[in-house]
């Protein structure tokens, strides 16, 4: 079990903002927060705010904002919202919910 | 073609040119500039060429840069798509005049959690824009993000503000939209792009499509409400404003040869007038193609442009067929005064057919076009639609001052084929070939039914198809009718047989008389040798008569001078 855990232990997480808006600054807050409770000292987040590098969002493919790309591990997952929906995103990046079991 | 009606209240609103051949003169000069316009249509109809065509136009031609913002094909299967027309993307894609952005919205690859918005899009159509200066977008196909995305109030107020931002922008949009069931989108776009709605429409009608253009709404502008038949082939998108030129064209006096010496005798010597249309109707095999042939080749000979749009034989067959009769139309190709069109008739329906002719005629400007035959058109489209159809053909020719002929295969009997062609009434003169058969064999003859304006020749004529050309014999009439063929012949015969008769008599008559007058020359001949003789009688005695004076007064001279010797010797 411990050996199959440290396979995925990496997460390399992208949200993308559009400025400080209120939905932008939700999805920070709720990402940062979940990081910590269910991935801690695991995670990496990078917080692109596309207002100050536009062209990354056509390289990047991102419509809708805030959105929250899963780069690693693979499959790439995107979720979009501002993150309010802990079990959705849990889901999402395929995090089991079991935050007590550090064993 | 300009319609002057089109052009009515459009002061006020800026327009932004489609470069499109008919949309442009339909809306009387473009897109709403600066405004969003909804396009669309059921799949396939041609939303994507016509947004491209738009799009391409502005950057290549009107120094209007573009982002195309694409949702469902991929950039380079866009790219790929349109070279054909020879559209080359990439080209403006390099030189940034054109921007292509493929947005990618997969379902299964989203989940959602909590609120969000398309700020994304905005930012990304935004930098485009912004990057190479662009004044026109097109969004193709907007809607794909309803399949994307799941939460649909969110979705329409963010393209309610896509629409409006589109404005504040200043771009001239084009928005394609999918026909939905009973509204003209299936998410109800038309209710956010109020500016300017097209329809494109792509009907089935006994296995063979028409697409059709219509504006279904133009904020501020007076459009043409009619559907309009546009083409989508190797030179792009062209609409056909194809409404009824109506009845106001020129009627040029000119005259033009129908290339058939005997029928120009019976059109006053003349011809027919330049700019009107005539109809060739006739059984199958009664020579209408010929007579189209020969009228084209006679253009040809003047140099005059010629269009032969053939429906039912390939050109290569005409060609060939019409060396038949001593007509080289190959030539006439080759230097480029004759072009032939050919198309099975039900290639396409009747409309479009209309609009690729109405698109060739305006491209190649030809003096003359021959539509052989007509009535294999009236297959293709519904025979309610035809007529009309047909009349906006002949009024957009005439308007053009181009003479038209048409053939029409009729059937039935004479008096059938009088009444039965329901176009005949558009057309200014009417030739009916009708095979006539008697004595175990089919002549044609032909009757100039009508010709307007001109005191024609009401008279039958017989149809005769030679190693040079068309010739009409006159026939005769006599009490069993008309008598073509070997009856004809034998009249002829006996005509001539006649006329040689009445030859010799003349001649004999006329032998008769020179002997005659030789015969009375010779007396008088005669006669005066007679009056010369007693003339030259006359004049002998004359001269003895004087001589005898002479004599007579020598002699008495004599005598004087013998009396005076006599007296002498008496003297000394």
């Amino acid at each position: 079990m411990i050996a199959a855990q440290t396979d995925d232990t990496g997460y390399n997480l992208r949200l993308y903002v559009a400025g400080q808006t209120p939905k932008s600054m939700a999805a920070i807050a709720n990402i940062r927060k979940l990081c910590d409770r269910y991935l801690p000292g695991r995670c990496t987040v990078d917080i692109i705010d596309l207002t100050k590098d536009p062209a990354l969002a056509q390289r990047h493919q991102i419509v809708a904002i805030p959105t929250l790309i899963r780069e690693l591990p693979e499959p790439i997952r995107r979720i979009i919202g501002d993150l309010s929906d802990t079990q959705r995103v849990l889901l999402g990046l395929d995090i089991e919910d079991d935050p007590g079991d550090a064993s | 073609m300009p319609n002057a009606n089109l052009a009515l209240a459009t002061a006020g609103i800026t327009k932004a040119k489609t470069g499109i051949v008919g949309l442009d003169e339909l809306t009387g000069g473009g897109l709403p500039a600066g405004r969003p316009t909804l396009v669309c249509g059921a799949a396939g109809c041609g939303k994507t060429l016509l947004a491209v065509t738009f799009l391409y136009n502005g950057a290549a031609h009107l120094g209007e840069p573009g982002v195309f913002m694409t949702f469902e094909e991929r950039p380079q299967d866009l790219v790929a798509n349109v070279a054909s027309l020879n559209y080359d993307l990439d080209r403006l894609v390099r030189e940034d005049k054109i921007a292509i952005d493929h947005v990618r919205v997969e379902r299964s690859e989203i989940e959602e959690t909590g609120e969000y918005d398309l700020e994304g899009l905005f930012i990304r159509l935004g930098y485009a824009i912004d990057r190479i200066g662009a004044k026109r977008v097109v969004l193709d196909t907007v809607e794909a993000l309803f399949a994307g995305l799941n939460n649909r109030a969110i979705l329409r107020s963010e393209l309610r503000r896509l629409f409006e931002w589109l404005k504040d922008k200043g771009v001239t949009a084009i928005i394609t939209g999918e026909r939905g069931d009973g509204q003209l989108t299936r998410h109800g776009l038309e209710e956010y792009v109020s500016d300017c709605v097209i329809l494109l429409d792509h009907r089935v009608h006994e296995h063979i499509t028409t697409r059709r253009l219509r504006v279904v709404k133009y904020r501020g502008t007076a459009h043409g409400t009619n559907e309009y038949p546009f083409l989508i082939d190797a030179n792009g998108i062209s609409v056909m404003p194809v409404t009824s030129a109506g009845l106001d064209h020129m009627a040029p006096d000119e005259r033009i040869s129908s290339g058939i010496a005997d029928l120009d005798v019976m059109l006053e010597g003349r011809g027919f007038f330049r700019g009107s249309s005539v109809l060739v109707s006739g059984m199958a095999g009664s020579g209408k193609s010929s007579v189209a042939a020969q009228f084209v080749d006679q253009a040809c000979r003047h140099g005059e442009p010629c269009i032969y749009f053939a429906l039912e034989e390939s050109p290569s067959q005409i060609i060939r067929n019409m060396r038949s009769i001593g007509l080289d139309l190959q030539k006439w190709v080759d230097q480029g005064l004759l072009r032939f069109q050919a198309h099975r008739p039900t290639l396409f329906g009747l409309e479009t057919h209309l609009a690729t002719m109405h698109r060739d005629v305006e491209e190649f400007a030809p003096a003359i076009v021959a539509i052989d035959p007509l009535s294999s058109l009236l297959q293709a489209g519904d025979r309610s639609d035809a007529q009309a159809m047909i009349l906006r053909l002949v009024d957009f020719l005439k308007a053009k001052s181009v003479t038209a002929l048409f053939t029409s295969l009729t059937h039935g009997n004479l008096e059938h084929a009088m009444t039965d062609m329901q176009v005949s009434s558009l057309m200014d003169a009417w030739l009916l070939l009708y095979n006539r058969e008697s004595n175990g064999e089919h002549n044609r003859q032909l009757y100039l039914i009508k010709s307007r304006g001109m005191a024609h020749s009401n008279q039958v004529r017989e149809f005769v198809m030679t190693h040079d050309g068309i010739i009409l014999r006159d026939v005769y009439v006599g009490p069993e009718g008309v008598l073509t063929g070997s009856a004809r012949l034998a009249q002829e015969a006996r005509e001539r047989e006649r006329t040689m008769r009445q030859k010799h008599e003349a001649e004999r008559r006329n032998m008769d008389f020179t002997r005659r007058r030789r015969k009375i020359e010779a007396q008088i001949e005669e006669l005066r040798a007679q009056l010369a003789d007693e003339q030259s009688e006359l004049t002998a005695l004359s001269d003895e008569a004087s001589a005898r004076d002479a004599q007579a007064a020598d002699e008495r001279t004599r005598m004087d001078a013998s009396r005076r010797t006599a007296a002498r010797p008496a003297k000394p």
